[in-house]
């Protein structure tokens, strides 16, 4: 009996001291897996992570040797920021470009890939030239693409439109009477996936461009805040507070969310006509609502033009693309070049991001996209990337995080109508 | 063998890991709260800096006042009930224990699976209350819908709790107040509830705290919104110190929790006379 009175306790130790250590090793970040070896961080993403690894496989062929780590989207942003300047520094990583890589350029954590990409001509000239510009900052380069571009397009369905014997909208005041249409018709106008902020940053980032133009977000984010004066936003945002105030949103769209499909799925299902979102919007239905797409209800048209605004209507908003970009400090950084230079615009690497449904930011790929699954949005996707004079990045992509997190805070109270358009511009402004 | 107590080495292990997790992290976090640091590069002093801002920030004072009401409406809500259904369930007969256990599964589920339950359930488009109130999506409801949700996941909780003391009470003193002819309501509140005070204090403090420091559960189910309504402090030092990559203010945040939390611990503790807590059964 005494044998047993010390033994349970021990083992119980033993087991707490084992759960420690074990616990303490899944959050010390990723150990070494492959040393020596090219480390290249990136999201999470089942269909792009295989082509990462292909790319990989083909850059090890070359006499090359590199490793993925991939990572959820929040989970990444926090690890890179604590990553980046330590030993445990990843050689490339995953990037939105813009403002969102210029905190990095200005801690002088990222390396300039300028020379290099002007010794490899062929690798520059692959590239879209508006596209490759999303990682210029101040002139040089600090990226190279990875990924397909993805502008935001206002995309609706057929079936609802030809019920109500409508058109999809070419201007703004188009869409105010749509929105007048279908709310007769007991229908959502438009859906929102409101309880994020940046599905309502869509709007902001469009209504703006077509009022005034890229120029003044450009200013905004070059010269800092007090950019937000400008009279446009004002007056933009008055617009796309009439909006809201209609009824176009309906009334629930403030706890509606994107990831688990709810605002897909109404516009999938008729309870909605509009949907203002993404390029990948089309994957997403394809993938929840499979036959909507393949009955061909799903349509997409460029974002309604506003009479009298400054902006051109073929200007676009969204995520230019996805860059990797290489650390300074990097024990391989030659081997990151070379990386870049050579495996991002290989045809097997282009035609793998097509094959999965993407639309590479190379020039020339109109033949290529006619083996995209989806040919007919590919190559449309394609064409008006080329045909746009301006292709925004996302505010909260374009801007230092601080002040993005607090300008989307803002967006949300304005549109639950908590804050008036000159009340948001005051709010921002006086950061 | 001067004393009976054990020796201090004993407590070696747990000052140990209170310095290395507790201590040594909240000294960091008041220096990084005098700091500027967006989590590149090396934090750069600024003195005072975050703190005046803190004084003047309208969210942060507005997210304290939330955190507040989400405390005392959440000790409301589930005070009465876990301490009703507690001493039902301290009962011997066969049906109230069948029925426990069936109430207590909500302890089974993680913070997580309950938020995304809750929130599946509220969605205003899909879930079981279409065309209701938007529970989760009306500014003015949202709070109160949080509150719910955590009080269905913490009631079994304290529920137990209660039951477990009803059960320590002697049964002689009800004996003795049946002999003098006392009611079911006058057991309660002359028997009853005066031999649960210490239990009240205990369930009190861990909920008081433990809503204070709620942040998984509004964190999945609603990320502070819609707008702000449902932003209570812990989430704005997140939003801020992992969103906006401000550390250091979201550190100076971090502190005023820590003495938010501390004080009403020590408040609560002080009112209710838990230091001098002893047995009041016969024979102890």
């Amino acid at each position: 009996m005494s044998r047993r009175s010390w033994v349970r306790p021990l083992i119980a130790m033993g087991l707490v001291a084992v759960t420690a250590v074990v616990s303490a090793c899944g959050t010390s970040g990723p150990g070494e897996t492959n040393a020596g070896a090219l480390k290249i961080w990136a999201l999470e993403d089942p269909v792009l992570n295989k082509i990462e690894n292909k790319s990989i496989d083909s850059f090890k062929a070359g006499g090359g040797n590199a490793s993925l780590e991939t990572f959820g989207n929040d989970p990444y942003k926090q690890r890179l920021r604590v990553a980046i300047g330590s030993p445990q520094a990843p050689d490339l990583f995953f990037n939105w470009g813009g403002g969102n890589l210029k905190e990095y350029v200005d801690a002088g954590k990222v390396a300039d890939l300028t020379s290099v990409l002007e010794e490899n001509k062929a690798a520059k000239d692959a590239f879209i030239p508006s596209v490759l510009d999303g990682a210029k900052l101040g002139g040089k380069y600090y990226g190279v693409p990875m990924r397909g571009m993805q502008p935001v397009l206002l995309f609706f369905n057929k079936k609802v439109f030809t019920e109500a014997g409508a058109q999809p909208p070419k201007t703004w005041d188009d869409l105010l009477s749509l929105v007048d249409t279908f709310k007769g018709k007991g229908i959502t106008p438009i859906a929102l996936a409101g309880n994020q902020a940046w599905t309502e940053l869509m709007w902001a980032e469009y209504v703006l461009d077509r009022v005034a133009g890229p120029e003044v977000f450009k200013n905004i984010r070059d010269s800092g805040p007090a950019g937000w004066k400008d009279p446009a936003v004002v007056e933009s945002l008055t617009k796309l507070k009439d909006l809201i105030d209609r009824g176009a949103f309906g009334s629930s769209f403030a706890s509606v969310g994107y990831d688990a499909g709810g605002a897909s799925t109404i516009m999938a299902q008729g309870k909605a006509a509009m949907h203002l979102m993404g390029s990948w919007e089309y994957t997403n239905q394809l993938d929840q609502s499979p036959d909507f797409v393949k009955n061909g209800d799903l349509g997409w048209v460029a974002f309604p033009s506003i009479p009298g605004g400054k902006g051109d209507a073929a200007n676009l908003v969204g995520n230019v693309s996805n860059f990797y970009s290489a650390t300074q400090d990097s024990k391989s950084l030659d081997a990151a070049k070379k990386f870049v230079t050579s495996e991002l615009h290989k045809d097997s690497y282009v035609e793998a991001l097509i094959e999965a449904g993407d639309v590479p930011p190379v020039v020339g790929a109109e033949e290529k996209l006619k083996k995209s699954p989806n040919p007919e949005y590919a190559s449309y996707i394609y064409e008006l990337v080329l045909d746009s004079k301006n292709f925004q990045l996302s505010w909260d992509q374009d801007l230092p995080a601080d002040d993005a997190t607090f300008m989307l805070t803002q967006l949300q109270e304005f549109f639950l109508g908590k804050v008036s358009p000159q009340q948001f511009v005051d709010a921002v402004a006086a950061r | 063998m001067s004393s009976q107590r054990p020796s201090a080495w004993y407590a070696v292990p747990a000052f140990g890991f209170f310095a290395l997790f507790a201590a040594l992290p909240m000294l960091l976090v008041i220096y990084l709260s005098f700091t500027a640091w967006d989590g590149l590069g090396t934090p750069a002093m600024n003195g005072g800096e975050n703190w005046s801002r803190l004084l003047d920030d309208a969210e942060a004072r507005a997210s304290v006042w939330r955190t507040l009401v989400l405390m005392v409406v959440s000790w409301l809500v589930q005070t009465p009930i876990a301490l009703l259904i507690g001493v039902w369930a301290a009962g011997k007969q066969r049906s109230r224990a069948v029925l426990s256990s069936i109430f207590f599964l909500p302890l089974l589920l993680s913070t997580a699976a309950i938020a995304l339950l809750w929130q599946a359930l509220l969605e205003p488009n899909f879930g079981a209350f279409v065309d209701g109130p938007l529970f989760l999506g009306d500014p003015d409801i949202a709070l109160y819908t949080v509150v719910l949700v955590i009080s269905w996941q913490f009631i079994p909780f304290h529920t137990l709790l209660y039951q477990g003391a009803a059960r320590a009470v002697p049964p002689s003193l009800y004996e003795a107040a049946t002999i003098d002819g006392a009611s079911r309501v006058g057991k309660f509140r002359h028997i009853t509830l005066p031999q649960l005070r210490y239990t009240i204090v205990t369930s009190s403090v861990l909920m008081l705290v433990g809503s204070l420091t709620t942040f998984d559960t509004v964190l999945i189910l609603t990320n502070g919104g819609p707008g702000t309504a449902t932003r209570i402090l812990p989430l704005h030092m997140y939003i801020t110190g992992f969103s906006g990559f401000e550390m250091g203010y979201a550190s100076a945040i971090a502190v005023v929790l820590v003495v938010l939390g501390t004080a009403l611990s020590l408040v609560v503790m002080r009112w209710s006379g838990f230091r001098q807590m002893s047995s009041q059964q016969e024979g102890s």
